[in-house]
């Protein structure tokens, strides 16, 4: 115990004298450090940003993966720069923020269906009126009538049906319920969207890995996780049949395709869903996260600061976001966010002279 | 008045006088006292604050909810109403059949190891039981979902179902996660808590007691019983220092509960705890009135939490009569 301790000590006393005397030298350089907040689900694309951006300009970007809500919180109190949020902020939300805030949409993501069917070799199909009665609690067995229909030629187990959501609150949850309200009149009424809410059928997996690990732990069980993750982990998932009636796998260009689909919306307002998407060839269960930033700004070098990176994300950044397993977002959308960029204000005054498009 | 007080004051002048040499001795003796006293009331001061902001944070949930927060179902963060009676109940349940199932192996396994067992063994019992404190509850979640569910839905809940599903307590799917796995789960995380007090509080009950029952022409069995009667409120003690631990553990939990609202009858059916929903749900926690109902839950669970720990100081004073010679007192 004494060794370690010391040499933290050793290394730390140095390291606090040279943190003091260069902050003493380097004070106007502390404005090329950016605080971010928030959501969890894009914390590994952002954080291979961050150090991109770092190597490139010096400029270190500090963000603390805690989730949206609190995320937005720390925005509203404006003790960061910029917050994350994989739920759009909702009027009410946008209204109860000290001065207005402009959504940003960065990477797309997909909710894959993960089951636990063992000795069914065929892939499962799904349509929106089934997902929303297993999760609805209406549809028990997976021998049902309409199971068997969507899937004919594969004889389906007599085994009852376990669906697992999220238990913690999630931007995931919220792509997923959102899908759902956006398919059936029922869900929307009864049930709502949200990060959270109040499921009425189903047991809880907190994460992932915890819906993972009881759909991989009890065969019947259905869960839904985020694209990257049942992808990372090779589990089973179901093809859903889309709007334009195809049946679609969860895949990055299905994702980008839905958010290609929407753009019409998107153009008017980036906080639009992209669920349920009109392409045949778009994947109905996607949405995109967001960055969360006052549109005009107290701090001009910080915010110009901010205003650079987000731009050179939405070019450089994107050529590295399906490394991670995100879907890009398309040019189309892009181009929106250059022009909200373009909207952005330090005290009243425009911060993007160029947009280097 | 005046005077008398000023005669008090400096009637102990001359002593004062006699001892100026150690006076600098008394000032750091001041000093000390002072610092000491200082961090003494800062531990309070800090349960004092936890309180306080609890409270502060779960004012717009009081207000808004009033007394139905305790007894309402509905949880909806989408529509903002809260309720925490189906993690009142979760907790309550769990924790109750977590020490059903946990006390009776438990005072065996101390008997044995204060009474039969040789001196080297129950040592060496005793380390091992111990240890099993010392594992991070993370651990036992992990245990709880990957081996535990299994066994308990291949095995152990058909069985229930089979046999004992005309009580509303068995029936349902087996899925193995629920209500009694998390039980058990909190069964074993408490095990060590009970056995290793016990066992410390029955070695430490006077010999006399066991010599005279022996004398009188007691069995062994019957000598036991004594020491048990005699250890009584320290035991009490040990179970209610296990029932703090169950009501409050959050992680393991969480990952083999289930996680839902619904209150069912029966222990096969998912559910949910206090703990398990705050760690849960607070990092999504956007409204302002939802953050405010998680409080509250955080609130409520101190509540019972303290209210416990007081009943079980009470307890144990009552059955001792306020004597510190018994065993378990302390």
């Amino acid at each position: 115990m004494i060794h370690p301790l010391r040499s933290i000590r050793r290394a730390i006393l140095p390291a606090l004298a040279a943190a003091l005397a260069l902050g003493a030298l380097a004070l106007p350089a502390a404005a090329q450090k950016l605080t971010g907040a928030g959501a969890t689900f894009p914390y590994p694309i952002y954080s291979k940003w961050f150090d991109m951006y770092k190597e490139k300009t010096g400029i270190e970007i500090n963000y603390q993966s805690i989730g949206s809500g609190a995320g937005i919180q720390q925005v509203k109190a404006g003790t960061v720069d910029f917050g994350a949020s994989d739920a759009a902020l909702s009027a009410v939300q946008l209204k109860d923020m000290p001065r207005k805030v402009v959504h940003i949409p960065t990477v797309a993501g997909a909710v894959a269906l993960a089951y636990n069917l063992p000795g069914m070799s065929a892939q499962l199909k799904m349509t929106p009126e089934i997902i929303t009665d297993i999760y609805m609690g209406k549809i028990t067995v997976w021998n049902d009538k309409k199971i068997a229909a969507a899937n004919p030629g594969v004889e389906m187990p007599a085994a009852p049906i376990l669906p697992v959501h999220r238990s913690d609150g999630s931007g995931t949850t919220n792509i997923f319920v959102t899908y759902l309200a956006s398919v059936s009149a029922p869900w929307k009424e009864m049930v709502g969207v949200g990060t959270s809410v109040s499921w009425p059928a189903g047991v809880g997996g907190k994460g992932n890995d915890g819906v993972a690990g009881v759909v991989r732990q009890t065969p019947g069980a259905i869960g839904y996780v985020e694209l990257a993750y049942a992808e990372q982990n090779k589990l089973s998932v179901a093809l859903l049949r889309n709007k334009a009636g195809s049946f679609v796998a969860p895949s990055l260009a299905s994702t980008t395709a839905a958010v290609q689909s929407s753009l019409a919306m998107l153009a008017k307002d980036v906080r639009a869903p992209i669920a349920n998407a009109a392409s045949p060839e778009a994947y109905p269960i996607a949405g995109m996260t967001y960055l969360l930033v006052y549109q005009d700004q107290k701090d001009p070098v910080k915010a110009k600061a901010l205003v650079d990176f987000i731009a050179w994300a939405m070019h450089d950044g994107q050529a590295v976001v399906e490394e991670l397993n995100y879907a890009k977002l398309p040019e189309s959308v892009i181009k929106v966010n250059m022009s909200t960029l373009a909207t952005l204000s330090a005290n009243g005054k425009k911060l993007l002279a160029g947009t280097p498009q | 008045m005046t005077s008398a007080a000023a005669t008090l004051r400096s009637a102990p002048e001359p002593a004062r006088a006699e001892t100026r040499g150690r006076a600098v001795g008394l000032t750091a003796d001041e000093i000390y006292r002072q610092l000491l006293r200082a961090l003494a009331i800062s531990v309070f001061a800090v349960l004092v604050l936890i309180v306080f902001e609890t409270t502060r944070g779960a004012l717009p949930s009081i207000q808004a909810f009033g007394w139905r927060f305790l007894i309402s179902t509905e949880w909806d963060p989408v529509a903002e109403k809260f309720g925490a009676l189906p993690y009142l109940y979760g907790t309550l349940v769990t924790s109750a059949l977590a020490l059903l199932l946990a006390i009776p192996p438990c005072l065996g396994a101390a008997v044995y190891l204060s009474e039969l067992a040789s001196r080297r063994l129950g040592a060496a019992l005793t380390f091992v039981i111990e240890l099993l404190a010392s594992i991070p509850s993370i651990v036992f979640g992990v245990w709880g979902l990957f081996v535990l569910a299994p066994w308990l839905r291949t095995t152990i809940e058909p069985f229930l179902i089979a046999k004992f599903g005309f009580l509303p307590l068995f029936r349902g799917f087996p899925f193995g996660i629920g209500i009694l796995n998390a039980g058990l789960v909190l069964a074993v995380m408490v095990a060590p808590t009970i056995v290793s007090i016990s066992r410390e509080i029955l070695l430490s009950t006077p010999r006399s007691l066991r010599e005279a029952a022996l004398a009188l022409g007691a069995t062994r069995a019957e000598g036991i019983a004594v020491t048990l009667d005699a250890a009584r409120p320290g035991i009490l003690g040990a179970i209610i220092l296990a029932l703090g631990r169950a009501l409050g553990e959050t992680m393991a939990v969480t990952m083999v509960i289930g996680n839902t609202n619904r209150i069912s009858a029966s222990l096969l059916a998912p559910g949910s705890t206090m703990a398990s929903v705050i760690a849960n749900e607070f990092t999504e926690a956007t409204g302002k009135l939802y953050l405010a109902a998680l409080f509250e839950i955080a609130l409520v669970l101190f509540a019972i939490t303290l209210v416990l720990n007081a009943m079980a100081r009470l307890l144990v004073y009552w059955a001792t009569g306020g004597r510190r010679d018994v065993a378990g007192a302390a």
